[in-house]
């Protein structure tokens, strides 16, 4: 299937005119990024609230369509004509661009990620740069969001938003240099092709790779504003963050671009941990590579869903506390035990080696922090 | 000169005088940052891959950013209130910015030949600068870290709460009026 897509882009470059092609070629690569992730969007909202309703005992979208599958384009047909407010003591150019560019960062560092062993949009030389380079623009704009209308709650929102997304992106690239350091390579295809073979080899069969990959999934969680690390769009709080006042499309756009850019790290923690597109056993091999890619995906964000359906949101200084003490002292150990497994040989001696050295500092660690810390079993009085 | 070439410049140059040209600081700023996305992207058209990812990963993901934090932080952060563009101290300004023109023209003037014949593309890839920092240029390196470091901690210590740091010296806390 993967050579069929590729074939298919040839020929249709064949028929078209030689001034054409170069424009041509890029299109047919960007196009589909832009096609299926957006609609991935489209079912993974259907999905979340199927999946929430679940877990809280109700039945979720079950209106339009069977089993409520066409809710998201009903949702999209409202925000389309839902009257586009902007407030009066908005700038109005900053509140106009802001959900547009918010969107752009997203579907770049979506180009970048491997989907198959020549499904590659872009093949940069230094892709995981330019991923984690292209994300630092997703907090200006953000600001831009809170700044625009002058009001109190955007700005607190956006605030908020910024000070996590800037925490936590220091564990998030930490963590992944530490599989750019195993694998001897900045390329995303490089990192790929290290793991291949049977999922003994990903990087997460290991113990550097292990903690790294829940480390990474952690980050990744706060920078994409989910759920336990909502809090910039505390609607207890602050109203909606940095998106409140903004309506129709626009508010749609932030919703877009929170989940492309969910995606986005999803598909990057598969390429740096999951094997990539690899299957998990060689004889597998026959099933084609991106639904591998697809399949390690949606395990991924139906786990997401599950976190978000079950934990509590974090307190403001919980979550900057748990980044800063917590998840930073966790990465730079498995740096260490990353050079150790290396040099004591990827077998049975780097196990015993590297094990500990991942998990007594992550007992210990995660005692000394909550030392002190009132730690109960919650006791329902009403709800039991 | 191509064409990618001269819409960089243009969106470079457009973000400059936007940057100066506004009232409202916030704006200037958002200009700047597309100067600096103007500048990675020549970084990255010259072949320059590396420089232009980190310009762009340190620019607009970190500067920008503290200095919008350094303006929400400052008093008086409104549009000014000055009618005129120029500022009282126009003459000297002049006369700085006119004669550093000068003397660029002078320097590029007297260079011999301002259309040189192409050198090799020098070996600049991610890989290649990774090794020299890391073998060649591991002290300065160093250096830095260290620089960078103790910056960082001189930081903590002046943002550290007042009666904190009088506790651990184990004076009386007087009461200071930011707290809190």
């Amino acid at each position: 299937m993967e050579t069929l897509l590729i074939d298919l882009k040839s020929q249709i470059l064949e028929l078209a005119p030689e001034f054409l092609q170069f424009p041509l070629g890029h299109m047919l690569s960007i196009v589909p990024v832009i096609s299926v992730f957006a609609s991935l969007f489209a079912l993974t909202t259907w999905v979340e609230r199927k999946g929430l309703g679940r877990i809280q005992n109700r039945l979720g979208p079950n209106r339009v369509g069977p089993v409520g599958i066409l809710q998201p384009m009903a949702d999209g047909l409202k925000m389309i004509f839902k009257e586009d407010i902007v407030p009066r003591s908005a700038d109005k150019v900053v509140h106009f661009l802001a959900p547009i560019l918010l969107v752009i960062p997203t579907m770049l560092a979506l180009s970048v990620i491997p989907y198959g062993e020549q499904l590659v949009p872009i093949d940069l030389d230094a892709g995981i740069l330019f991923f984690f380079a292209i994300g630092g623009a997703a907090e200006l704009i953000v600001f831009m969001a809170g700044w625009s209308r002058r009001n109190k709650y955007a700005m607190l929102g956006a605030m908020r938003a910024i000070a996590q997304m800037i925490s936590y992106e220091v564990p998030l690239i930490l963590s992944s240099i530490v599989v750019i350091m195993m694998a001897g390579s900045l390329s995303l295809v490089d990192i790929v092709a290290s793991q291949s073979g049977a999922f003994w080899n990903w990087h997460v069969a290991t113990p550097w790779g292990f903690a790294g990959f829940l480390i990474f999934l952690t980050a990744a969680l706060a920078e994409s504003n989910r759920s336990p690390f909502d809090i910039p769009e505390a609607e207890s709080e602050i109203i909606a963050g940095h998106m409140t006042e903004y309506s129709g499309f626009k508010y749609a756009l932030f919703f877009l671009a929170e989940y492309l850019g969910l995606f986005a790290m999803t598909g990057l923690a598969i390429t740096l941990f999951l094997g990539g597109f690899h299957a998990p056993l060689p004889f597998l091999d026959f099933i084609p590579a991106p639904f591998w890619f697809f399949g390690k995906f949606a395990f991924l964000i139906a786990l997401f869903i599950w976190i978000r359906g079950t934990l509590p949101r974090l307190r403001m200084d919980q979550l900057m506390g748990f980044a800063w003490k917590f998840l930073l002292p966790m990465t730079l150990i498995t740096f260490a035990a990353g050079a150790t497994w290396h040099y004591a040989g990827h077998g049975i001696l780097g196990w015993i080696l590297c094990t500990p050295m991942v998990a007594v500092p992550y007992v210990v660690l995660g005692r000394a922090l909550t030392k002190g810390q009132n730690i109960k079993k919650r006791v329902y009085r009403f709800a039991d | 000169m191509s064409l990618a070439f001269v819409i960089v410049s243009l969106i470079t140059l457009i973000g400059a005088i936007g940057a100066l040209a506004f009232r409202q600081i916030v704006h200037s700023v958002l200009c700047l940052a597309i100067t600096f996305t103007g500048v990675a992207m020549l970084y990255l058209q010259l072949g320059a891959q590396f420089l232009g990812f980190a310009q762009f990963l340190v620019y607009i993901g970190a500067v920008t950013i503290l200095i919008l934090f350094a303006i929400l932080l400052t008093k008086n952060s409104g549009p000014t209130m000055s009618t005129s563009p120029f500022s009282s101290g126009i003459g000297s300004g002049l006369l700085v910015g006119g004669s550093v023109l000068a003397c660029l023209f002078w320097a590029i003037l007297r260079t011999s030949g301002l259309n040189p014949t192409p050198v090799a593309d020098p070996n600049a890839t991610v890989k290649a600068i990774g090794l020299a920092l890391m073998s060649h240029y591991v002290l300065p390196l160093e250096v830095i870290a260290l620089l960078l470091t103790a910056a960082m901690i001189g930081a903590i210590v002046i943002a550290m709460n007042e009666s904190k740091l009088n506790e651990t010296k184990g004076k009386p806390s007087s009461p200071t009026k930011g707290q809190g």
